[in-house]
This record gives structure tokens, sequence and C-alpha cells, in this order.
């Protein structure tokens, strides 16, 4: 046990400090990391890149910083601009998830026309995964992909599709072999969202707002050149992403952050005249919540050190997704219950607190429980390759079912 | 920035766990608990052997000047193989009570023996973790009187480690004029519980006062946490294999979805308690202004998460879980009594809010 980070990586520190006290005024305001990108955001952005805390990885003959992987390095960096309440670089879905896919599977023309666009923030992507009919069984999916000359046409639906009104591009499943098994028959597509055939509608969920879109595709044309990985071989050029999705959610850091929000609210606001710290039940669920989030805190650091002596982090880093996204939608819950009527005021009500901002994560941390993988299905990853138990058996073949019912 | 066990940390662990597991198998547990003995005798020697009773004193009196977060591991093994010794009172808490406020004399006399395994402490503090009915020891020149309720390891203790109602710590001999000693049944028959009646029992003085009662008790109280985190993977891992192997509706019931998502759940719940065990253990010897808000959120959360895993564990193991024969219930009972030991969850809550001025 060592938890100091030791004099070079402290010296990296103060460079970060100096960095986020030097360029303060030029941060944009607000987080544009998900939506339309500002002019601000991408001055940033590059910035950033400039100086490795964007990007970092990334070699720099395709418009990274080129340093080598480190992770304490990247935790540094995104400790201290948290702590410094500065926005860090792009996370969009074409940087984390669509850029990380081209360095392990794109080619080397690929890599040289996107990448260095998709980091400075001048072509924004989204993801074309999930359809109406294919949530936790993607591969299931049926948007086809059908062989017209050099082209693909393409008819179908996708849905969470969010950044999709904003996205210049969209990096899409398409089944293209339609008489191949399931997992053999998916080919992974990139085309702008200004194809003809295109249509996005957003999607309102119950929040009141349109976080994600429906894109609907009928005809578009797609050139079959216009691949990552070979034709049919899309789910496991997708596997690769939805990896890095999955380290993306259920931050423990966050759930810190909130915890200090919350016990703030509860030593200013009153009830019958009281402070609510004050009150021995409200206090006791905050005590049980701040037992959870320096447990995940902890389990962080350990995860870190596992991943930085390129240990396997075997069942501990299976279970994050699952407990990170509950803590936050419990420490939502409580937000709300402290404030109890006042809680429940929303979309700029008289009284309401932090601009609603409880309520909106109260439903929108549910949303992040079931998406990116549903709680249900992580407790199937969990049990089934942390402990070992046995899948769930597949249903008889119509035919042998009914031969099993005659006999 | 390592947040992990080294090389000698594991080996203790490793080394303790697999004496256990030879050692001490269910039915050995079994016999102690059935006879009602204080506990197996040839456990305690092979722990004697492998330094366990000197383990926290100076090397000077035998010892291995280990620290809590060695202590924690060790419990670990001892709530995952239930074992039927004194180890959290006799080997931790009162030795380190001696070691950090005897006189010279007093260590010379008492802590070679410790470590050697022939004197076994017994820790009567449970008045300053809530006292129940009129329970209180009073000192009067020197002399204690008063009842000490829910003694750690008193059953076969030959000296007392003994808190007094303002926090002052006392040693006193169990052969003394005046001590009484009354053998507490609870439902956990690995682990012995008693009351202290004293009468005007000579005593050798320690140095005490609240902080230093309250960190002994951190340390007690990351050791049952230490003990109900190797408890609960003892049941997880029984419970996963029960699952793969018992068959209804013509297939193993860890097949079906409602069965492995219990077992996924207790895993989620207890696998992250690791972490916040060996950073409350750490804190203790390294990081003075984290250590007591860690040992009381490594007490209270892992109560919770514990009584959580016991039940589910045994819920998987359908009515086998509820009966005699697979002997699950020693472990489910070892969790039930960590949790009220030393302070139930609800009140440590109160003391971290306490602590953070977050109550009066």
């Amino acid at each position: 046990m060592d938890l100091s980070y030791g004099p070079e990586y402290e010296a990296f520190r103060a460079e970060v400090q100096k960095f986020l006290r030097d360029f303060k005024d030029e941060a944009p305001r607000g987080n544009g990391s998900t939506e339309q990108l500002s002019a601000e955001t991408i001055h940033w952005q590059k910035l950033l890149i400039e100086h490795g805390y964007a990007a970092r990885t990334i070699p720099k003959e395709y418009g990274g910083y080129g340093a080598e992987p480190d992770i304490l390095k990247s935790r540094i960096i995104s400790e201290e601009f948290t702590a410094a309440r500065m926005p860090g670089g792009i996370a969009n879905q074409g940087v984390s998830m669509f850029v990380p896919t081209l360095l392990e599977l794109g080619t080397e023309e690929q890599k040289q026309k996107w990448i260095r666009p998709t980091l400075n923030g001048d072509i924004v992507w989204c993801q074309g995964y999930s359809e109406p009919g294919s949530g936790s069984d993607l591969a299931s999916l049926q948007t086809k992909g059908v062989e017209d000359g050099d082209d693909f046409l393409i008819n179908g639906q996708k849905i969470w599709t969010s950044t999709a009104k904003s996205a210049d591009m969209m990096f899409c499943l398409v089944r293209t072999e339609p008489d191949a098994p399931k997992h053999q028959g998916i080919s992974y597509l990139i085309f702008p969202m200004t194809t003809p055939g295109i249509e996005v509608r957003p999607l309102v969920t119950m929040t009141g707002n349109a976080e994600f879109n429906e894109v609907f595709f009928t005809d578009v044309r797609v050139p079959q050149n216009q691949i990552i990985g070979e034709r049919g071989q899309g789910w496991f050029v997708a596997n690769a992403t939805l990896g890095h999705e999955r380290g993306m959610l259920g931050d423990p850091n966050a759930a810190g952050s909130r915890l200090a929000e919350i016990t703030k609210m509860m030593m200013e606001e009153t009830i019958d005249g009281e402070r609510l710290i004050d009150n021995p039940f409200f206090r006791d669920r905050l005590v049980k919540l701040q037992s959870r989030v320096l447990t995940m805190q902890y389990h962080g650091m350990r995860l870190l050190t596992s991943r930085v002596k390129k240990e396997s982090t075997g069942i501990a880093g299976l279970i994050v997704k699952l407990q990170g996204c509950d803590l936050n939608h419990d420490l939502a819950a409580l937000a709300i219950d402290i404030m109890g009527e006042i809680g429940v005021l929303y979309d700029g009500s008289p009284m309401e607190r932090s601009r609603g901002k409880w309520q909106w994560r109260y439903m929108f941390d549910l949303g992040l429980i079931i998406g990116g993988g549903t709680a249900q299905i992580q407790k199937n990853i969990i049990s089934e390759r942390g402990l070992d138990m046995p899948r769930e058996p597949k249903p008889a073949k119509p035919a042998q079912a009914a031969a099993a019912k005659s006999a | 920035m390592e947040f992990a066990l080294s090389e000698e940390q594991k080996m203790l662990q490793d080394s303790v766990g697999r004496f256990l597991e030879t050692a001490c198998p269910l039915d050995v547990v079994r016999a102690v608990a059935e006879k009602g003995a204080l506990q197996s005798d040839d456990v305690w020697r092979g722990l004697v052997d492998l330094g366990v009773p000197g383990m926290m004193l100076p090397e000077t009196y035998g010892g291995m000047a280990f620290g809590v977060l060695e202590a924690a591991l060790v419990s670990e093994m001892m709530g995952r193989h239930v074992a039927a010794v004194p180890f959290i009172g006799a080997c931790v808490m009162g030795p380190l009570a001696i070691a950090r406020g005897g006189s010279d004399a007093l260590k010379e006399a008492w802590l070679p023996k410790i470590a050697a395994g022939d004197v076994r402490v017994g820790v009567a503090f449970s008045e300053h973790t809530g006292a129940r009915e009129d329970a209180g020891i009073k000192v009067e020149g020197g002399r204690l009187s008063g009842r000490s309720l829910f003694v750690i390891d008193g059953g076969g203790a030959d000296i007392f480690v003994v808190a007094d109602t303002q926090g002052g710590l006392h040693l006193i001999e169990a052969e003394a004029e005046g001590v009484e000693r009354i053998a507490l049944t609870s439902i956990d028959r690995t682990r012995s519980l008693s009351e202290l009646r004293l009468t005007n029992v000579a005593s050798q003085p320690l140095d005490g006062g609240k902080d230093v009662l309250a960190s002994l008790i951190d340390a007690g109280r990351i050791l049952y946490a230490a003990d109900t985190l190797g408890a609960g993977w003892a049941m997880i891992d029984q419970a996963v294999a029960y699952a793969k192997e018992r068959k209804q509706f013509n297939r193993v019931i860890g097949s079906f979805q409602s069965v492995k998502h219990l077992c996924a759940e207790m895993a989620a719940e207890l696998e992250p308690c690791r972490s916040l065990v060996w950073y409350a253990a750490h804190s203790q010897d390294a990081l003075p202004e984290d250590a007591r808000l860690t040992a009381g959120h490594a007490k209270s959360h892992l109560s919770e998460v514990g009584r959580f895993v016991a039940r589910t564990a045994t819920e998987v193991h359908g009515g086998m879980g509820f009966t005699d024969l697979l002997g699950l219930h020693y472990w489910f009972k070892r969790i039930g009594v960590n949790r009220q030991l030393l302070g139930s969850p609800e009140r440590v809550r109160q003391e971290l809010a306490r602590l953070q001025g977050w109550a009066a």
C-alpha cells in the first residue's frame, strides 16, 4: 500500500495545475461535450490536445498528442480538471468509441482520413446500434443492407441515437448477410447523416428532454467500401467499442461530488425551521450513502492499481457499471426526499432548486441503469464471467420442441 | 500509487488461509460448537506456530510487529473458515492495548506469554459502544467494581483489558479475587462471549483515555468487518457451488437467471467492500486523518452487506440452507454476531455523523 503518487507524478500534477491556471479564461462555458460543439469548445479541445490533456495517447500522425499510455497520468489529469471544475476534452461517441475502434481495426487510409477531424471536433459522430426490436439482444438487429451495384441500400430503424441531430456522420451496424448466423451477418458501415433517405426524429424521454433520437433509413445508399473491418464482421468490430462504453459509465468520482452537494444542501435547507442534517432519518441515509461512495472510490483505486500492473481485474471490474449506476440513482433519490415537495418541482418552477437537476438525474440515471447493458444483463455477465455459472439454456428449436411434445 | 497488498501481506494471508483450510474444516467447527468448547486447541496451537497471537507485538517481545491491515487479512481468513478460536480480542485488541499503554514491567510480564500463546486476553469495552442494563466499571483506589457485558474472547481469557466508565484502561487477572466470569451463549458457538462481574478487583493501569480507547475500538471494528468479508465470500462460494450442482426441473438451478442474479448481487455488493476494509485498515497506521471515519464505515457497511449476503446465500441453498446438515448456518450466525459487537451499524453511523459535525 502506497497511496502517494511519488515525485515524478506530483511534478506532472503541478504541470496540469499550471496549465489550468494559465488557460482558465479560454475554457468554454457550460459542458458542450455531447451536443452541438461551440467554437469555444473546439478551440479548447485543440488547446488540450496540444498540451496532452486530450487525445493523449493517440499517435501524433493521426492528430493526437502521442504520449505513451500512462494510467496514473490520465487519472491525474482527470482529478485536476474535476478539482478545478474545468471541462475536459470532447468525450462524444466519435472520440470515445469510433476513434478507438479505428485505431484497432481501421485501415491506414481510414485512420488518416477520420481520426484527426474527429478529435478536433470538426466531425461529430453518432452511433447506430440499438433497434426497437434489438436491445439487450443487439446481435438480432434487422436493419438491412442489400447489395445494389457498388453500394448497399439500407432500410430499417435505429433508436437511442444520441447526438443524431447534430452529428455529421454515423457508424452503424447493418445486416448485410441475411443467411449467415446472427453474429456473422452484420457489417459496420459509416456514412454522412446528410445521405438522402435518413430521417431523424427526436425521442423525448421521461425527463421531458429529447436526449436521444430515432433514426429511420429508407433506401439509404452507402458505397460498399465505407466499411470498417470485413463484411459480416461488424459484430466483432462493434464489440471493441462496447468495451469502451462500459468503461465510460459508472465513474465513482462523480458520486463523491454529488454526495458533497447533498451534504451542503442538508446543512443549508430547513424543514420545520430545523436544518435537514438535524433530522436523524435523513442523516442516517446520508451516512449510508457515504459508505457506498467511499467503497466505490477505494474500489476504483484498487482497479486502477490492477490496470497499471496489467493484472486482470476479474469480478472486481465486472461489478462497476451495476454498482456505480445504482449508487448515483440512490444519491439523486436522497436529494429529492430531503427536499420533499420542493424536490418534485421541475421545469423552472418557482422554488425549484439547482435548476431541477436532481429530478433530472433521478430520471436520467434510471436510463443509465438500463442503457449500456441493463442491470439484468450486467448480472448475467457477473454470474457467468465472474462466478462461472452456466448460461441460460437456449430454448429448444421448434422441430425439437414438437418432437418432444409428441413423444 | 499502489492500492494493493504486498507480496509479504499476500503470503501472510495465504499461509493462515491454507492452515485453516486443513486444520479447521467444518467438522472441527461443529465439534467445538456442539461441545460448547471455547476453542479448538489444535487450531489455536497451529496459529501459535504461525505467530498469530503475537502478530501485533514488537519483535522484542517475540512478536511480528504487524499493523491493522495485516490483522484484517488474518481476520478475513478467520471469518472465511468460521475459525473456532479467539482472535480479535485475544490476538489484536488486547495485546495492542497492553503494548501501547502498559508500563515496561507490565509489558515484560505479559507480552512474551501472549506471543507464545500461553496467555489469552479478553477485552471488556462494550460499555463504550452501547451500555446495556446497569453495566459499567468504576474505579476506586485502583480497584475495579461493576459489570462489563459482552466481553470479547472472554471465555478462555487469562487476563482482561477492561475499560472503566471514564475510558480509563486497566489490566486484571482472571484468577484475581473478586472476578466472576459468566458465560453468555450467543447464536455463534465458534467464539465466546461473556460477562464480567467485578468486586473490588486489583488492577494495573494502562494508558487510556477516549482517544486510545477509540483507536482500539476502531481496530476491532475493522477486524469484525474483515471477518464478515471472509465469511460472506465463503457463503457466496458455497451458494454458487451448490447452485451448479443442485438440479430441479431437469437443470442445475444455477442456470436459472433468478438464482444467478442473486449470486451476482451478492458478489457485486461484497467485492467492493474488500477495498473499504483494506483502506480502513491501512489508514489506522498510515493515514490518521482518515482512520476514524473509515473504520466506522467499514464496520457499518460490512454489517449491512453481510446481512444481505448471509440471508441471500441461505436462500440460494433452498431448504437445505435452513438445515443443520450443511452447516451453512455457522457463517450466517457469525455474520449476525459481527454486526452487533462493538456497535451496531445504526449506532456507528450516528458516531460517524458526530465525527463530521453532522450531529450533536
